[in-house]
């Protein structure tokens, strides 16, 4: 059962990943990213890790893709005819890619040597990590802060127009 | 080497590879610097994947907690990156990448 769910999801997820890369109006990539962050949030919850699921929906669906979506519609982007690159570069992206691919599978096989498992389970609940996060992690925890604020600061410093003719 | 939930790691292992290759696939297939953002946060997300999958099957909840750092880096990214895409289209009214070749050698 959770076999067949989990190879459900990971069709999907590599499917419509695929159709990020393929597909020629930006505004469907945006909505097929969607998706695949959907069922990677689906696989959060087949490894029992259901408050990082939630986390992901709302970071990602709900504000890095309402902002990507955004900024396209307001750079008007939502045309068929946007630039494409010569075949014979496509090609060596796919190469270069089906290599790498190669690669990692080669080098991370293997791993489940390492892998052994202990009987205890719920470490994703949000007792288990708010205890880890404050008492191991606290220090990273406050410079992901500073982090945020500094990006923040950049952003409105960057989208800021000079104060002459300014068309956006 | 069976968790509770039946299924090997090495399943997650070919996941998270499948999905950053097509990552790095569409950061060299595209010229539209938007489509490149996106991949790049396809492979952050196979990142996480592997690092939620490591984190259950060897029960460290640190990696949990890693990925919760990488959802932070993720977004002040994406907040600083549309930005600066945005400011390069209010000066050359395009997306496409190979415009910006003035860094090149």
């Amino acid at each position: 059962m959770t076999l067949n769910l989990f190879y459900f999801l990971s069709f999907l997820a590599v499917l419509s990943a695929l159709m990020v890369v393929f597909s020629k109006n930006p505004v469907y990539s945006v909505l097929y990213l969607i998706i695949t962050f959907f069922t990677i949030a689906g696989h959060y919850i087949l490894l029992d890790a259901q408050f990082l699921a939630v986390v992901h929906v709302i970071v990602y669906a709900g504000a890095i893709m309402v902002l990507f979506l955004y900024v396209i519609m307001l750079l008007n982007l939502n045309r068929e005819s946007e630039p494409h690159k010569s075949n014979i570069l496509k090609f060596a992206a796919v190469i270069c890619a089906g290599l790498l691919l190669v690669v990692l599978v080669g080098s991370l096989k293997g791993t489940e040597a390492i892998v052994q498992q202990s009987g205890k389970a719920g470490i994703g609940y949000v007792k288990t990590l708010g205890e880890v996060m404050f008492k191991e992690f606290l220090l990273p925890f406050e410079i992901t802060s500073i982090l945020l604020l500094a990006a923040m600061v950049g952003a409105v410093m960057l989208g800021k127009s000079e104060k002459t003719n300014d068309t956006i | 080497m069976q968790p509770q939930n039946g299924i090997p790691i090495d399943y997650y292992i070919w996941l998270a590879a499948a999905l950053f290759t097509i990552g790095v696939l569409g950061v060299l297939y595209r010229r539209n610097a938007i489509i490149i953002f996106m991949c790049i946060e396809l492979m952050l997300n196979a990142v996480n994947v592997l690092l939620v999958a490591f984190s259950t099957y060897l029960n460290d909840a640190a990696g949990q907690v890693f990925v919760f750092f990488i959802m932070a880096v993720a977004a002040a990214e994406v907040a600083v990156g549309l930005a600066i895409l945005i400011m390069m289209y209010r000066n050359t009214k395009t997306t496409d990448i190979n415009i910006l070749n003035r860094l090149k050698w």
